[in-house]
């Protein structure tokens, strides 16, 4: 019998991506963070990202746990610090993808402050905040987010407390994704997630998620499947929705979607600007110089791309096989947010000239001036790829400018010791 | 310790001689044991070697970053630790008391770090920033539960420097928060600090696991140095985790668990305390009195114990340059033979208690305590060792 456990383990979809050997889980039935977490594992495979440049930080409580359960390097901190020792590991390691999942009473009561802080500096990390409106752990107190009248074991009289707008503080604070949904909302969740590890900058997203055993029951909202119904019935989408038009009342409307979508430059990228216009030449980005920078980002660009259009070709065998119809794939975006259409030409571009991209790469690391770097692309492009399709899409390569924002053309001329 | 070791990197070593203070020498001192991230929070009188490394970071490709308070300082610098880096941050007493919260997480995931406790005399934000060597208990026993540290105590700029090399080295070996608890007094004062060509200075590099990922344990319980660590991106997806925890770094919280883990964390330093002790010993033979002394105090010491020689007391000099652990059977074997140990120290008597329970009423112990605010005028300590000679 044990055996055939450890095979159906082995066997599990999630298998390399959730630390089967640690299963089951702590979490209630018709908890909300066993599904998050499985959209996470989805979201990751689906972005392409290689799982082993990818960290999960959390703190302390039930969503705390999470970093044990999922197959990537993972930290289980201390109650509140999920962040700061995200934004060490992540400046310790800029190639790496850092992100924290943890609840809403460790990332925005005990560590309410490096939430904020974070946001201000775009720390290039995803904060993930499932959001229970209660410290399950210590048996159902209350949060900063419990909506005002709800009954909690430290607010039997109901609470007299204001909660956060937590989409509105990390908007005031200065994150650069934030979004909203329910534990119900798997799809989007998927999608959301997908986007914020696709993207550089501070990226928040909050999921509203039922706690069966403490909240539900102490307010006598009924079980983990009421909850998901009254999700169902009571979320309102509106993308780009105004963060302060956000706030959460007892068993009120839940208004989900992506709110703020915008470019900013990380922590590191405004260091190295910051540091380039005053130093100048002398200056050394953190870590690499800009053209071994963008080589690195373009080459991690296309090995994601088709590790993503990989995963996409298999699930679309799959869906041919059972015969179901492709569901939409983007989230639809507002005001200031980027095109979305673009992106994903892009990363089609950067899929078709992989190869190209490849050598892209050497002949940029070789030459040292960034318009023989650009000349040396066109040359290698046309040898590489003959057809006219290929062409199109390397010019579109070359084309783009090889200095970044922060790229002073002197700096380019500077290579590593 | 017997450990590889390799040359410092020449990026991080400003060799010649320079005329600093005990902060900057601190900041020097890391650098040269290949420190390359720091993350902290201003407070005086510790805030000199936070600049320091600010301004120096870029040129070494290091990184630096204020953060919003103590309690994410230290926590950043574990993440960075486990991104691969060295880490050092310094603070004083207030900022110390917010930071033991993640030394204990620190000491729990042995996770190698330096923190430089640059002493203040308090309680509270007490007297800022008056010298004081208050918080020498509060090195070992400040974060909750059971766990053991390592802690220096330099007496000069010079050693500022000396000692921060050697605490990276025995953090990254024993895999443990290293404390240097040095004072105002020390930070604030300059002197000639001589930094080694690069080739001079000795470095234990992080001794990363290379084997094959099944094999990949993040800890071994053997209470012993040296055991292998990882970082984050090499392939091995480590967890580690505050709980207790088995050697996979998973959660397991049984009592039976919590002894095997207790048991690692204080006999790896407390069982190899003959490697790890360093002390500073003179005319001790035949001694009558010993005085027994750390840090900035030790260098008032020298003054009364020269006088008190001129009077024809035999007089010996015990200076303790590692405070954790504890320099227990060093006193033991002196207890008996000396007559009196006279333990000067700025506080209200801290360590004195630590000599007193290792003379074991063999000998007697007189001490000699001075609140902070100030040093002590050596005609005290001479006062002690004259009525100890008796």
């Amino acid at each position: 019998m044990s055996q055939d456990i450890a095979q159906f383990k082995k066997d599990s979809p999630m298998s390399g991506t959730l630390r089967m050997d640690r299963m089951s889980h702590i979490w209630c039935p018709g908890c909300g963070i066993g599904s998050e977490v499985n959209a996470f594992a989805e979201a990751v495979k689906r972005s392409g990202i290689d799982p082993d440049k990818l960290a999960v930080v959390s703190g302390i409580g039930c969503t705390g746990r999470v970093a044990g359960y999922v197959d990537f390097d993972s930290i289980h901190t201390t109650h509140g610090r999920a962040i700061p020792v995200a934004t060490g590991l992540k400046l310790a390691r800029p190639d790496m993808k850092v992100v924290v999942f943890s609840g809403e009473g460790d990332l925005t009561g005990i560590g309410g402050n490096h939430f904020i802080h974070a946001a201000r500096r775009n720390m290039d990390i995803v904060v993930i905040c499932n959001n229970n409106f209660t410290y399950g752990m210590t048996g159902g107190q209350v949060t900063p987010t419990t909506p005002h009248s709800a009954v909690s074991s430290t607010t039997p009289f109901g609470n007299h407390e204001y909660p956060f707008n937590l989409p509105f503080l990390a908007d005031a604070a200065g994150a650069t994704y934030i979004a909203r949904w329910t534990s119900m909302h798997s799809r989007n969740l998927i999608q959301s997630m997908e986007e914020a590890l696709s993207r550089k900058g501070f990226s928040f997203i909050e999921i509203i998620s039922p706690c069966t055993t403490l909240y539900l029951r102490r307010n006598r909202l009924g079980d983990g499947v009421d909850a998901l119904q009254f999700y169902q019935e009571n979320a309102l989408l509106k993308h780009g929705a105004d963060t302060r038009t956000l706030d959460l009342d007892f068993q009120g409307k839940i208004t989900i979607g992506k709110f703020v979508e915008k470019d900013k430059p990380t922590y590191i990228e405004a260091l190295d600007n910051q540091c380039v216009k005053v130093v100048g030449d002398d200056y050394e980005l953190y870590g690499k110089t800009i053209p071994e920078r963008e080589a690195e980002e373009k080459a991690e660009k296309a090995r994601v791309a088709e590790r993503r259009a990989a995963v996409l070709a298999e699930e679309e065998k799959a869906r041919a096989k059972a015969g179901v119809v492709k569901v939409s794939a983007k989230i639809p975006v507002k005001a200031g947010a980027k095109k979305a259409v673009a992106k994903t030409t892009k990363k089609a571009a950067a899929a078709t000239t992989k190869k190209v991209a490849a050598k892209t790469v050497t002949a940029k690391k070789t030459t040292a001036k960034s318009t023989t770097a650009k000349k040396a692309v066109v040359k290698t492009a046309k040898k590489a790829a003959p057809k006219a399709k290929a062409k199109a899409a390397v010019k579109k390569v070359a084309a783009k400018p090889a200095t970044k924002k922060v790229a002073a053309k002197p700096a380019a001329k500077k290579t590593r010791k | 310790m017997n450990v590889k070791t390799m040359p410092a990197d020449p990026k991080g070593v400003d060799s010649g001689p320079h005329f600093m203070d005990g902060d900057h020498a601190l900041a020097e001192g890391a650098l040269a044991a290949g420190c390359r991230f720091f993350a902290g929070y201003p407070i005086t009188p510790s805030t000199e070697t936070f600049e320091r490394f600010a301004e120096r970071a870029p040129e070494v490709g290091a990184m630096f970053i204020q953060m919003e308070d103590e309690l994410s300082a230290i926590a950043a610098n574990i993440g960075a630790v486990w991104g691969g880096q060295k880490v050092m941050t310094v603070t004083c007493g207030p900022g110390f008391s917010l930071m033991v919260e993640n030394i204990g997480l620190a000491a729990m995931t042995e996770t190698p770090m330096v923190i430089c406790n640059v002493q203040r005399a308090g309680p509270s934000t007490g007297a800022p920033t008056l010298t004081a060597q208050q918080d020498m208990m509060q090195a070992k026993y400040g974060p909750h539960g059971d766990n053991a540290m390592i802690a220096l105590s330099p007496d000069s700029p010079q050693e500022c420097f000396d000692l921060a090399i050697e605490a990276f080295n025995l953090s990254e070996y024993y895999r443990v928060p290293v404390i240097i608890l040095t004072d105002e007094t020390v930070g604030h004062m300059h002197e000639k600090v001589v930094i080694p060509p690069a080739d001079q200075i000795k470095v234990v590099p992080r001794n990363l696991f290379t084997g094959p990922k099944e094999d990949f344990r993040p800890y071994k319980f053997n209470s012993k140095g040296g055991n292998p660590m990882t970082r984050a991106g090499d392939g091995y997806r480590f967890h580690i985790t505050g709980l207790t925890h088995n050697e996979k770094g998973y959660p397991v919280v049984t009592a039976e668990q919590n002894k095997i883990v207790v048991t690692h964390l204080m006999e790896k330093i407390n069982g190899n305390a003959d490697d790890i002790v360093r002390l500073e010993e003179d005319q001790i033979e035949g001694a009558d009195v010993v005085v027994v002394s750390y840090g900035i105090t030790s260098r008032i010491a020298v003054k009364a114990i020269q006088d008190a020689r001129k009077e024809g007391i035999k007089v010996g000099s015990l200076r303790m340059i590692t405070i954790w652990p504890f320099c227990e059977k060093r006193i033991r074997e002196l207890a008996g033979k000396v007559k009196t140990f006279v333990v000067p120290e700025l506080n209200y008597g801290q360590m004195v208690n630590e000599v007193e329970r290792c003379a074991g009423g063999k000998s007697k112990v007189i001490s000699v305590n001075h609140c902070g605010g100030a040093v002590h005028d050596p005609e005290v300590i001479l006062e002690a060792i004259r009525k100890g000679s008796k």
